[in-house]
C-alpha cells in the first residue's frame, strides 16, 4: 500500500479506531470499548446503586480494579487500630467501596494492602496501565495514564456506571492537538514546570473538545514519572486526554511489572506497542510549540492554572474585574516579587507529584536543612509501595530531620477531604494540580509548584527559587 | 435512573460573572463523602452562598436560585472546568437549578450535566456578553429548536450533541440503549480474544 492510500494516523486516533464496538454517527456517540476501569470511593457508590436498582451485575470485574484514596486517613491507626477518619462519612464511604467490591468481585486494594495508593499512581506501578489501553476512572486526572500511550480520561459517576454495566462508554471522537516542547530543560525545572507552562501558553480551556499529544525532545527526555506528571495535568488545560508516544523508556518502566505480560506474551506486546506511535506527516487539528529551554520554575498566582509565571517573577498587575478578585483572594500585590510572599504550609504529594523522582527531588533540597520555623510541611507519598521505597533510601528521614511529616499515601491535602487541609487564609505551596479557591480548604491560598520549588519554600519559609539550592548541593544531589 | 425529559423552559436568569467557575466552586469536596446523589442542594456553591461562620451570604445572587423562576445560571466562561464529580450537577439541579447558559462549558461538566437533565446551552459570545448583562431578565430555552430567546426579539442557536438532545426529548436513559449493544459488545470481545 503507498503513502497516498492511507491517511497517516495519530496515536491518538490509532487507539479510537481499535477500540470502536459500534461506529459513531451524526445521530449518536461511539460505543467506545474500555479495557481497564479504575475505580475509587468517592464517584462509584452512586453508581453501583444505579446498578442494584437494575439488578445489573458488574459485566467484567475481570477488567475492573479498586483503590481507596481519596477520603482515606493518611495518618495512621490509633492504639485500637482505628483510622482518623475526617468525618463519618468519609468512613462510611470507604466502607462502601470494599462492600461493592466483594459484591460485584472486584479486586481492590484495600486499606492494609502495601499496594494500595492514588489510583493515577497504582494503576502505572502494577502494570496495570499498559500502551494501547483505553482506561477510564470517575476522575479528571485519568490523563495521567495516557504517559504510557494509553487512551485515558476521566468520566462521571453515570459513565461509571455504564462501564461497570457494559464496559463501554458512549463517546464523541475529539479532535487532536500535539504540543511539541523542542528544545532542552535548564537544570532545576522539570515536568511541573512545563505543565504550568503549557496551560499559562493556552489557557484553562486552551484544550477543550481535544486529546492532546505531548511530542518533542523535551518530552522524549522526561522519565516516565516526569510524563506522567505533563499528562496529569492536561485537564487543568481543559483536554480530557494527554498522551505520549511509547518508546524504550514506557517498555524498560513495565517491564516485570504484577500486571505486566510475561515471556512470548511481553515480546508480543512490545512488537505490538511499537505499532502505536503516529505515522510521520500526521496531520494534527492544532499545533502548538513550546520552547522547552526558555521554561524557568514556575508557580501559580491565581486562582485558575492559567495564571503561571516565574518564580522569581512579580505579580501582574490584574487585567480584568475577575483577575483583580482573584488578586485580593491571593493577597497579591500587582508588581509584589513572588519571593516576598510568606507561606504557611507546603504540601509534597498528589497524583501530579507524589512518585518517587519527586520526592527524591524535594529530599534533595531539603536534605540536612531545617524548614522554616512556623510552616507545616506534609510529604504524602502516592503510594504505599513509594513509601516503603523512599524508606528504604532514608528520604523520611530527610524530611522528618528537616521538620517535615511523612504520612501514609492518599490523595491528602489535594483534595482537602480526608481532613488534611489549610486554615482560612493561609498560603500553601502546593506541588498538587488545582489552585481553585477553597480547594485545599476554605480559604486556603494555593500556589502550585514542582516538588524542588515547593522544598526550597518550605525551607525558606516564602516562596523561593529552587535554583540556587541545586547548584549548592549539587555533588550532594548526585548520591542517589 | 429514568432521565426528567426537558421540552423548554422559561425562566429568569442568575448571573455570576466569573470566568472558570470550577467544579470545586459548585460543590467544595469536603461535600463529596456522601455516598447518595440526592439532598445535595444545601452543598450547591456552599462558600459562595455562607459566611465563615455559616450565615447566609445576603448579597449572593445564587439565593435566588429555585425561588421565584429562577431555574438559569448565566455564567462566566468555561464553566464547569476541574474535577469529574458528577455531584455538581446533583447540587446544581437540587438548588433548583435546571440550566446553565455560557460561552463555552467544559466537557465533563457538560457530560455529566447532559445524563442528569441540567442543560448546558453554549451561545455566541454577542449573546453571552448580553445575558452576562442582564441579572433577571426571563429567558426562554427550547430545546426542540435549540434556540434561546429573551428581551422580546433577540435569538440565539445553541448546539446540543444530538443523541443527548434526544435522549432528553424523549426521556430515554443511555445505560438501556448501551444494554441493547451488548451483543455488538460481546462480538468485538470475541473478535480481539
Amino acid at each position: 500500500m503507498s503513502v497516498a492510500e492511507t491517511k497517516p494516523q495519530s496515536l491518538f486516533e490509532k487507539l479510537w479506531r481499535r477500540h470502536i464496538v459500534v461506529e459513531e454517527e451524526s445521530e449518536r456517540p461511539a460505543v467506545l470499548y474500555i479495557d481497564l476501569h479504575l475505580i475509587h470511593e468517592v464517584t462509584s457508590p452512586q453508581a453501583f446503586d444505579v446498578l442494584a436498582g437494575k439488578k445489573i451485575r458488574t459485566r467484567r470485574p475481570d477488567l475492573t480494579f479498586a483503590t481507596l484514596d481519596h477520603s482515606t486517613p493518611t495518618l495512621p491507626a490509633d492504639n485500637h487500630g482505628v483510622l482518623p477518619y475526617a468525618t463519618p462519612a468519609a468512613a462510611a464511604q470507604v466502607n462502601a467501596l470494599i462492600r461493592n467490591c466483594r459484591e460485584h468481585d472486584i479486586p481492590l486494594l484495600g486499606l492494609d494492602d502495601p499496594r494500595r495508593g492514588i489510583v493515577h499512581v497504582i494503576g502505572p506501578e502494577l502494570g496495570l496501565t499498559q500502551p494501547g489501553k483505553t482506561i477510564v476512572c470517575g476522575d479528571s486526572h485519568t490523563s495521567t495514564h495516557g504517559a504510557f500511550g494509553a487512551l485515558a480520561f476521566g468520566i462521571g459517576t453515570t459513565e461509571v456506571g455504564h462501564v461497570l454495566a457494559s464496559q463501554c462508554v458512549l463517546q464523541r471522537q475529539p479532535k487532536t492537538m500535539r504540543v511539541t516542547f523542542n528544545g532542552a530543560l535548564s537544570p532545576g525545572v522539570g515536568a511541573k514546570d512545563m505543565a504550568l507552562a503549557m496551560i499559562a501558553d493556552i489557557g484553562a480551556d486552551g484544550g477543550q473538545g481535544y486529546a492532546i499529544e505531548f511530542a518533542g525532545p523535551a518530552v522524549q527526555n522526561l522519565s516516565m514519572e516526569g510524563r506522567m506528571t505533563l499528562c496529569n495535568m492536561s485537564i487543568e488545560a481543559g483536554a480530557r486526554f494527554g498522551m505520549v508516544a511509547p518508546d524504550e523508556k514506557t517498555f524498560e518502566y513495565l517491564s516485570g511489572r504484577e500486571f505486566s505480560p510475561l515471556g512470548d506474551s511481553w515480546d508480543e506486546a512490545v512488537a505490538e506497542w511499537r505499532t502505536l506511535p503516529s505515522d510521520p506527516d500526521t496531520v494534527y487539528d492544532r499545533e502548538v510549540r513550546i520552547n522547552a529551554s526558555a521554561i524557568p520554575p514556575m508557580i501559580t498566582y491565581g486562582v485558575s492554572p492559567d495564571a503561571a509565571a516565574p518564580v522569581d517573577g512579580r505579580a501582574p498587575q490584574p487585567k480584568s474585574d475577575i483577575e483583580k478578585h482573584a488578586a485580593e483572594y491571593m493577597k497579591f500585590d500587582a508588581e509584589q516579587p513572588f519571593s516576598t510572599a510568606t507561606v504557611d504550609r507546603v504540601f509534597i504529594g498528589s497524583c501530579t507529584n507524589s512518585r518517587l523522582s519527586d520526592l527524591r527531588e524535594a529530599a534533595s533540597v531539603m536534605r540536612d536543612r531545617k524548614v522554616k520555623e512556623g510552616v507545616t510541611v506534609l510529604v504524602v507519598p502516592g503510594s504505599e509501595a513509594i513509601r516503603a521505597a523512599a524508606e528504604a533510601e532514608n528520604l523520611h528521614l530527610v524530611f522528618l530531620n528537616a521538620g517535615a511529616q511523612w504520612r501514609n499515601s492518599g490523595c491528602s491535602m489535594c483534595i482537602a477531604m480526608n481532613g488534611d487541609q489549610g486554615e482560612p487564609g493561609e498560603l500553601v505551596v502546593s506541588t498538587s494540580n488545582r489552585n481553585f479557591i477553597g480547594r485545599q480548604g476554605r480559604g486556603v491560598r494555593t500556589v502550585l509548584a514542582s516538588p524542588a520549588t515547593a522544598a526550597a519554600s518550605a525551607i525558606e519559609g516564602r516562596i523561593a527559587d529552587p535554583r540556587p539550592y541545586l547548584t549548592m548541593t549539587g555533588k550532594q544531589n548526585r548520591c542517589h | 435512573m429514568s432521565l426528567k425529559s426537558f421540552q423548554n423552559l422559561t425562566s429568569r436568569v442568575i448571573v455570576l460573572p466569573e470566568d472558570n467557575i470550577d467544579t470545586d466552586q459548585i460543590i467544595p469536596a469536603r461535600f463529596l463523602t456522601t455516598t447518595e446523589r440526592s439532598g445535595l442542594g444545601k452543598a450547591a456553591f456552599y462558600d459562595w452562598r455562607y459566611d465563615d461562620a455559616g450565615r447566609p451570604r445576603n448579597q449572593s445572587p445564587l439565593n435566588l436560585a429555585g425561588q421565584g423562576g429562577h431555574a438559569i445560571l448565566v455564567a462566566g466562561s468555561n464553566f464547569g472546568c476541574g474535577s469529574s464529580r458528577e455531584h455538581a450537577p446533583w447540587a446544581l439541579l437540587d438548588l433548583g437549578v435546571k440550566a446553565v447558559i455560557s460561552s463555552d462549558i467544559a466537557d465533563i461538566f457538560k457530560s455529566n450535566a447532559l445524563k442528569n437533565g441540567l442543560l448546558p446551552v453554549e451561545v455566541d459570545r454577542k449573546t453571552h456578553r448580553r445575558l452576562l448583562k442582564a441579572p433577571g431578565e426571563e429567558v426562554t430555552i427550547d430545546l426542540e429548536t435549540q434556540t434561546v430567546r429573551f428581551g422580546g426579539k433577540w435569538q440565539a442557536v445553541f448546539k446540543v450533541d444530538s443523541f443527548a438532545r434526544y435522549c432528553l426529548l424523549e426521556g430515554v436513559d443511555p445505560l438501556g440503549f448501551l444494554m441493547q449493544q451488548l451483543p455488538a459488545i460481546k462480538e468485538f470481545e470475541k473478535g480481539r480474544a
